[in-house]
């Protein structure tokens, strides 16, 4: 019997420091045993736990996408005891992973339709898994339009510089990146919140799925302006954090009324999330 | 006790309804023999829900820290003295308070009387000045109240209210020439050792569930200090090491605050005497400082101040 | 499966050999309660009291109980990697587990081995544990069990079932794990049918002593956010101090908490006993807690016994009836009060 609490050992390959105020790092991470990387078959959307061995763990959405077949990637906000010691490792130590976990971005009901991601701070990481799986030559034809739209505070605050950069140069996906204020003049794409950007750029609702990630005060604001552009419910999909600890729906914390955001989630349209308590 | 009932009944009515208060603290007869259930009661309507027992041991001042109305509170002795400590420590206003002083003769002890039962359920209780009469499928017994008082109650040197706006009823005599601190002196004359190995006995039953906590007027930390993670000062099992720690932290977090209510004894469902803890400190604060927690609005608890005549060289 | 039927001066030696091939687990007393330990010879056990103070669930999910070790040495090539530790899983046997306790396995086999994930220590033991139930004669005022889908004498979840009568024990076999061992000790004596009868007339007083009655029949029926939003919650909430009791002494409160501890060297990963009535158990890292409020708490707990887990599983209320909230709440919040407002 596999024991759901164990963690595979990896290795942490290589570290990047993504933000100016250096809370944000992503660690490459390649499993010390094949077999492991076998066995662990994920899905855009996805998280996995993090294992930190005296520390413990943290629950963290999977960055690399399942056509990164040779590691895996996680993009850590530097917020409590575990994800603290993460930021103090560096290449060659041992930590451990335990997933995937979770459903993921519903990708089967997904094909043939128009994607708009919309994500906002850290919480890029699953999107940026979902872009690179959608970009992929195997994928792309399978989808329709993509449109990201992806805000932060500042220029220095955005993740994967890098890869936006370069998503920015194709013709086969649209990138609006913003931020809340930039005062490099050189800053050459947007200016002003998530919400308002969404609703100037329009992106159209026909035959179009929204994919929401990102901070409290970003969804509350965007999913108005998704209804206006006409996205119904149940084509708006969201993303949700809570403190977890067992991430296989078995310690009992992190439900919203029935629901285990770590088993049943943490990927749940707007229609299921109406028909819940908002507790979250 | 009937009559004090009524009368409850009767000031809670007229508060709510002359409007001199916005709600009324008290208790409910509880839906087991000897428990009771606190009530906050916001309409005059409410008010024959009060009930008033010798099982309304629960210190109701453990629910005012941080109300915003103006509350009637029925407090005996120990309830007003947490009232009073939470008075100076900033948890509320008096004069957001309208202290009802009432008299008490010392609760009872539900699991003295239950051990008398040797198993037999108990399914009513009938109470009498001096008596507690037992009612079961079959039987019926009548015991001697004095005996199965709460071992707080038979110490207690304050029945009456320190503090209050009214009396319910005429003032208690107090008892005199108590001895409050022969249990700690027995602890005290034990080998380092053998007290040591005393108190892992008493706490060796702990399930961590913090009854003992909650149920205290006094503890009301935002955060408490078990529930800190960064950095986290304890483990969270139930290895002896951290339930001790647990245990001896929180009693010296109450050195010169706990005026021995009980609550936390009455609360723990493993029947731990952690009063053992606490009292030990109240000796030292009332040795030291000549200090009973809770007794006037014009003291402070000593370990809250600075006073340039203290006792203890260290601070000078 | 025909009665068997043993006399209790037997019993007592049957327990004694048990102890030989299995860890016996009974209720033993501990000052003015009992609670259930592993015991070493049959005198030990006390059946004096209606039922445990705790219930056993402590016996398939301990309140402490270490998953992995590990070392934490930088120069060891096995640094960091977790391994799982060793348990003892041996035969066990529970004698003298209440029906509405073997229920609460049952309910919480539903929450540790599912399809998609099974707990490996819990699903273990319950496979290398024998469950030796007593029936209830005399069940207590707060025993509502017949309410929630057991009752005094019902069998689920139990591999024997024990009815006092007089100076015999009748046993009831439910399960071939519980034939097994009886066939394996001798215990062959088939139940006369004067024996089954008094054991039948015990079972139909028992029933009829059960006065205390919860209505749960609607709680599948109403609208989730209706009932969390209910003005009642205000009125439970307000005497409750947000201690542990109620979590820990339910045996259906099965939430636990993952710790990591390190002493030099050596680390372990524990589990702990976990509850919803504490504040640390929702807060996030960022500082936001989805249940900050003790109502919010409170309500948590309440309806993930009376409406998640019944619209989830299908399989009733995740409550047993035991009453050991209701006598051991230092402020007398009743569940039975809970089930009517919310029921009804």
């Amino acid at each position: 019997m596999e024991n759901p609490y164990l963690p595979y050992p990896v290795r942490i390959d290589s570290v990047v420091t993504e933000t100016e105020d250096r809370n944000l790092k992503t660690f490459k991470l390649i499993f010390l045993n094949s077999a492991d990387r076998e066995k662990f078959i994920h899905r855009a959307g996805q998280f996995a736990e993090l294992s930190i061995a005296g520390k413990g763990e943290i629950p963290i959405g999977i960055a690399s996408s399942p056509t990164e077949q040779e590691y895996l990637l996680f993009t850590v906000n530097k917020v409590g005891v575990v994800t603290t010691a993460l930021h103090q490792m560096s290449a060659g130590d041992v930590i451990g992973v335990r997933g995937p976990l979770g459903n993921w971005y519903p990708w089967e009901q997904m094909e043939g339709k128009n994607i708009v991601i919309i994500g906002g701070g850290f919480a890029f990481t699953t999107l940026r898994a979902s872009i690179v799986y959608l970009l992929h030559p195997d994928n792309r034809s399978h989808f329709g339009d993509i449109t990201v739209i992806y805000g932060a505070r500042t220029p220095g605050m955005l993740l994967y510089k890098d890869e936006l950069a370069a998503w920015n140069e194709r013709d086969d996906i649209r990138i609006h990146i913003t931020v809340d204020a930039a005062d490099d003049p050189n800053w050459q794409y947007n200016v002003g919140f998530v919400p308002a950007i969404t609703q100037e750029k329009a992106p159209s609702a026909k035959d179009a799925y929204a994919v929401v990630c990102g901070p409290p005060i970003m969804i509350k604001f965007t999913l108005p302006i998704l209804r206006e552009l006409g996205f119904p419910e149940e084509r708006t999909i969201m993303s949700l954090e809570m403190r977890m600890k067992c991430g296989v729906g078995m310690c009992g914390r992190c439900n919203i009324g029935g629901e285990y955001v770590c088993k049943d989630g943490p990927v749940f349209s707007l229609t299921q999330l109406s028909q819940l308590p908002g507790e979250y | 006790m009937v009559s004090l009932k009524e009368k409850m009944i009767h000031r809670a009515l007229l508060l709510l309804s002359e409007r001199k208060v916005d709600a009324v603290l008290g208790f409910q007869r509880g839906t087991i023999p000897m428990m009771s259930h606190p009530i906050l009661i916001r309409h005059p309507e409410g008010a024959d829900q009060l009930h008033w027992d010798s099982f309304c041991s629960t210190n109701l001042a453990n629910y005012l820290p941080q109300r915003k109305e103006r509350i009637a509170i029925f407090a005996k002795g120990c309830d007003s003295r947490n009232i009073v400590l939470q008075i100076l420590e900033n948890q509320i206003k008096r004069e957001q308070l309208y202290i009802i002083g009432v008299p008490c003769q010392g609760m009872l002890d539900r699991r003295k009387v239950q051990a008398e039962l040797n198993g037999r359920e108990l399914l009513g209780v009938r109470e009498t000045s001096q008596h507690l009469h037992l009612l079961g499928e079959g039987f019926m017994d009548s015991l001697e109240r004095s005996s199965y008082l709460q071992e707080n109650c038979a110490i207690c040197t304050h029945r009456n209210a320190v503090i209050h706006d009214e009396l319910l009823v005429e003032p208690v005599l107090e008892q005199e020439g108590v001895d409050r601190y022969e249990d700690v002196r027995a602890i005290e004359a034990m080998t380092a050792s053998k007290r040591w190995s005393y108190f892992e006995e008493l706490l060796a039953p702990c399930i961590r569930c913090y009854a003992c906590r909650n149920a205290c007027p006094m503890c009301f930390c935002p955060v408490c200090f078990v529930d800190e993670s960064t950095p986290q000062w304890l483990g969270k099992s139930i290895d002896p090491t951290d339930t001790k720690t647990f245990h001896f932290l929180r009693a010296y977090h109450l050195a010169g605050r706990c005026t021995d209510c009980g609550n936390c004894e009455r609360a723990c469902p493993m029947s731990i005497k952690v009063r053992q803890l606490t009292k030990k400190l109240e000796k030292d604060i009332l040795e030291l400082y000549g200090y009973e927690a809770g007794l006037s609005l014009d003291q402070s608890p000593p370990l809250d101040t600075y006073s340039p005549d203290d006792p203890q060289e260290f601070i000078r | 499966m025909a009665d068997r039927v043993i006399k209790k001066s037997e019993f007592i030696e049957l327990i004694d050999r048990l102890l030989e091939s299995y860890r016996v687990y009974a209720p033993v007393r501990q000052q003015d309660m009992t609670n259930f330990q592993e015991i070493s010879a049959a005198d030990q056990v006390d059946l004096s009291l209606a039922n445990t103070t705790m219930s056993p669930k402590s016996i398939m999910l301990p309140q402490s109980e270490t998953m992995f070790e590990f070392n934490v040495d930088k120069t060891s090539d096995q640094a960091a990697i977790l391994r799982e530790t060793e348990k003892d899983l041996s035969p066990r046997l529970i004698f003298g587990i209440r029906p509405c306790d073997a229920k609460a396995f049952q309910l919480l086999d539903l929450n540790f081995d599912t399809v998609a994930y099974k707990d490996p220590w819990w699903v273990a033991r319950r496979k290398t544990t024998t469950l030796m139930g007593l029936a209830c004669n005399a069940p207590c005022s707060t025993c509502f069990c017949t309410s929630v889908g057991s009752g005094p004498f019902a069998p689920e979840g139990l591999d024997l079932l024990l009815v006092d009568v007089d100076d015999y024990f009748l046993i009831q076999v439910i399960t071939e794990k519980g034939e097994k061992l009886l066939n394996e000790e001798g215990i062959e004596t088939e139940a006369a049918g004067a024996m089954k009868q008094a054991a039948l007339a015990s079972e139909k007083s028992s029933l009829q002593s059960i006065k205390s009655v919860v209505s749960a029949a609607s709680l599948a029926q109403h609208d989730t956010k209706t009932l969390f939003d209910s003005d009642f919650w205000e009125e439970v909430q307000f005497a409750c101090i947000n201690c542990g009791v109620c979590t820990f002494v339910c045996p259906t409160c099965w939430c636990f908490d993952i710790q990591d501890e390190v002493h030099k060297d050596n680390g372990i990963r524990l589990r702990n006993w976990d509850s919803c009535m504490f504040p640390l158990f929702t807060l996030h890292g960022s500082g936001h807690n989805p249940r900050a409020q003790k109502l919010q708490r409170l309500r948590q707990r309440f309806m993930h016994k009376l409406k998640y887990f019944v619209d989830k599983y299908d399989k009733g209320v995740a409550c047993v009836g035991c009453g050991r909230c209701v006598q051991q709440c230092p402020v007398n919040i009743d569940i039975r009060e809970v089930f009517r407002l919310m029921n009804d």
